[in-house]
């Protein structure tokens, strides 16, 4: 299997940033694990995605796109390995990744 | 969180063994220490390499903690995985915590790092014996999917203490591989109640492999672990290696011919295996306490 | 080199057995002015539960009744045994039995060496082999976990991508230059092999407790190249 590199920029609005970076998911067959971190841009989500399943560009962009309107993710940075994770399981990990991320105490 | 043992991923295992909140990773998913080999062989990668260390307590006593995750890579072995194993039991020789845990869910080796799989395996067991030489006590739990195989089984099998589920199994080589050398007469992998019989947990207790028999639950499982900190069983010396010869021995004597477990409990006086089968792990401890001391040569 | 052919060219006519069946043998020999228990493996030795206890019981008498005498450990395995019966009886545990028996008499003060002549496959290696102070293999000797047809059935990664990445990484093919570029191996033996076992034996005789007890093959890992992620795994964890 060959990989794929994805990058994307999310306009989104503004997160809390002063959290300790947050891991969920396993790099598993239809999993993916999503480490969530402070980034640079307060006004984006930014995302980089290592996927085992090429040529879903559009889908990843609208579960993206998605993810960035419900939720305020903005000045966040987001690194994925997926293996095939359906939309419905990224989109879950999001959520959860960012669920962990403000449930936490501010440092 | 749910309370399979089972069903929950390392970092689950992990947070629900040790006293709650007391879990301090180190080298975080963030550090980004993953395996360098992979990227060469177009394979995703894990953030920890698969396998997650720190600092904890339990019971208020501090301990050192490992958990393989079994559905990278069947929380096989590699470079870095294996590293950090080996760097966890260095820490633990310097900072003398009461124990070491080690969750295990692991195939053994991983292919794609082959040798450094092999290498790290035999430097953990190396690094374990020494540690406990020292005093350090290690404790064992076994209870995932991806079972605990090759030469990870072999670093289990050089801990304190075991601990297992009915559901975990405890192996060298996997049956598919012995099917396919040998064939379907050898071994049926396919066989699910044979698989058990064979490599799982409530044959392992009563052989003697292991010490302790749990529900598939992550409580059971604390509680064992807390149950083996405070009994404060470690010691790697000539009487122990002496006494677990003599069971090893008496072991291959009294079942050396037979080919299943099914034949091991009918010569102990056992109920049948599909009784057996059927009691969870409490009852099924009390039932086979006295076999499991004549199995052991224990009397 | 067969068994035969190994313990001519180590000991000659100093060598007395104790056992000496097709796939295992052990006994006493002499090295310089130095008795040493010999342990060996041959003809592709299946290691199972019976020969793994065997091997175990005669490291434990070593050091019940020859304290310190230094143990040789001779190789050619294909690995474990693989037959129901032996999963059975728990191979793990003899083998990981067999693998504490090594690691007490390092701790008794016994030195350990151990030698690759023919082959050294996996479990069966890890169990004898991998457990001692020094670790050498004849050059044309053969280590592995698996063979990369296999491999690559297994990975279904195909054949001749692995083969290619052979070439680049010495970290998953066969090969005792793999096994010494990323630390295990000492050295790979070439031409007198009595001389090398001889000074590794007085060498390590030479070290006090505390160093035979340090595990430096990550170590030399690095200091060879073929095992710098592993290096930096230690450096970090022990400085946290």
């Amino acid at each position: 299997m060959s990989m794929e590199q994805l990058k994307y920029n999310l306009p989104s609005k503004i997160q809390q940033t002063n959290r300790d970076a947050v891991l969920v998911g396993v790099t598993a067959s239809g999993n993916c694990e999503v480490l969530l971190e402070k980034g640079e841009d307060t006004a984006h989500c930014s995302v980089d995605i290592q996927t085992s399943a090429r040529g879903f560009g559009q889908i990843w962009q609208a579960v993206l796109n998605d993810f960035a309107e419900r939720k305020n993710a903005g000045g966040l940075k987001i690194e994925i390995h997926d293996v095939g994770a359906t939309p419905a399981v990224v989109s879950l990990r999001l959520d959860q990744a960012i669920e962990a991320w403000e449930n936490q105490h501010g440092q | 969180m749910a309370n399979s043992f089972l069903e929950a991923s390392a970092r689950e295992r992990v947070q629900a063994v040790c006293d709650e909140g007391s879990f301090q990773e180190i080298l975080k998913p963030s550090d980004r220490i993953s395996s360098p080999h992979m990227a060469l062989l177009e394979q995703p990668v894990a953030f920890d390499d698969g396998v997650v260390i720190g600092r904890a307590t339990l019971g208020g006593a501090p301990v050192l903690v490992a958990a393989q995750e079994g559905e990278f890579l069947g929380g096989a072995i590699g470079e870095v995985h294996g590293a950090k194993m080996t760097a966890l039991i260095a820490k633990a020789v310097k900072e003398k915590p009461r124990a070491v845990l080690l969750i295990f869910e692991s195939g053994g080796v991983r292919l794609h790092e082959a040798n450094a799989g092999l290498i790290a395996v035999s430097e953990i067991m190396r690094a374990v014996c020494a540690a406990r030489a020292q005093g350090i006590q290690f404790i064992g739990l076994i209870g995932g999917a991806a079972g605990c195989f090759g030469g990870t089984g072999l670093i289990a099998r050089c801990c304190d203490v075991l601990i297992m589920s009915e559901e975990g199994r405890l192996a060298m080589s996997g049956p598919e591989v012995i099917e396919t050398v040998y064939g379907v007469e050898e071994f049926d992998s396919r066989d699910r109640a044979l698989v058990w019989r064979v490599s799982g947990g409530k044959h392992r207790y009563v052989m003697g492999d292991i010490q302790a028999l749990v529900a598939d639950e992550v409580n059971a499982f604390r509680n064992a672990a807390l149950a083996a900190l405070d009994s404060g069983k470690v010691g790697f010396d000539l009487e122990n290696l002496e006494t677990e010869h003599a069971m090893l021995t008496q072991r291959l004597k009294q079942f050396g011919d037979c080919r299943d477990a099914k034949e091991i409990w009918q010569r102990l006086g056992l109920p049948s295996a599909e009784e057996l089968a059927l009691m969870p792990a409490d009852e099924f401890v009390r039932a086979t306490s006295v076999a499991r001391d004549v199995a052991r040569g224990a009397q | 080199m067969n068994r035969d052919q190994v313990l001519d060219a180590l000991f000659a006519d100093l060598w007395k057995a104790d056992c000496l069946e097709a796939d295992h043998f052990y006994g006493r020999a002499t090295v310089g002015n130095q008795q040493v228990t010999v342990i060996g493996t041959a003809e592709k030795a299946e290691v199972g539960a019976d020969m793994a206890l065997t091997m175990a019981r005669v490291v434990i008498e070593t050091i019940k009744q020859r304290p310190g005498e230094p143990i040789v450990f001779l190789l050619d395995t294909q690995g474990q045994r693989l037959r129901r019966r032996d999963e059975l009886m728990g191979l793990n545990g003899y083998m990981a039995h067999l693998a504490k028996a090594v690691e007490l008499a390092r701790q008794r003060g016994h030195v350990i060496v151990s030698v690759v002549y023919g082959e050294a496959v996996s479990g069966g290696y890890i169990s004898t082999g991998m457990m001692a102070d020094a670790c050498y293999a004849l050059a044309d000797a053969e280590i592995k976990v698996m063979n990369l047809p296999a491999m690559s059935r297994i990975t279904k990664i195909p054949l001749d991508h692995l083969q290619a990445l052979a070439k680049q990484s010495p970290v998953f093919s066969p090969g005792v230059e793999n096994y010494l570029s990323m630390g295990h191996l000492d050295a790979v033996w070439e031409g007198n092999y009595a001389a090398q076992l001889a000074a590794s034996i007085a060498s390590l005789r030479a070290k006090s407790r505390e160093e035979i007890g340090k595990d430096l093959r990550i170590e030399r890992g690095i200091e060879r190249g073929g095992r710098t992620a592993a290096g930096v795994v230690l450096e970090r964890v022990l400085a946290k």
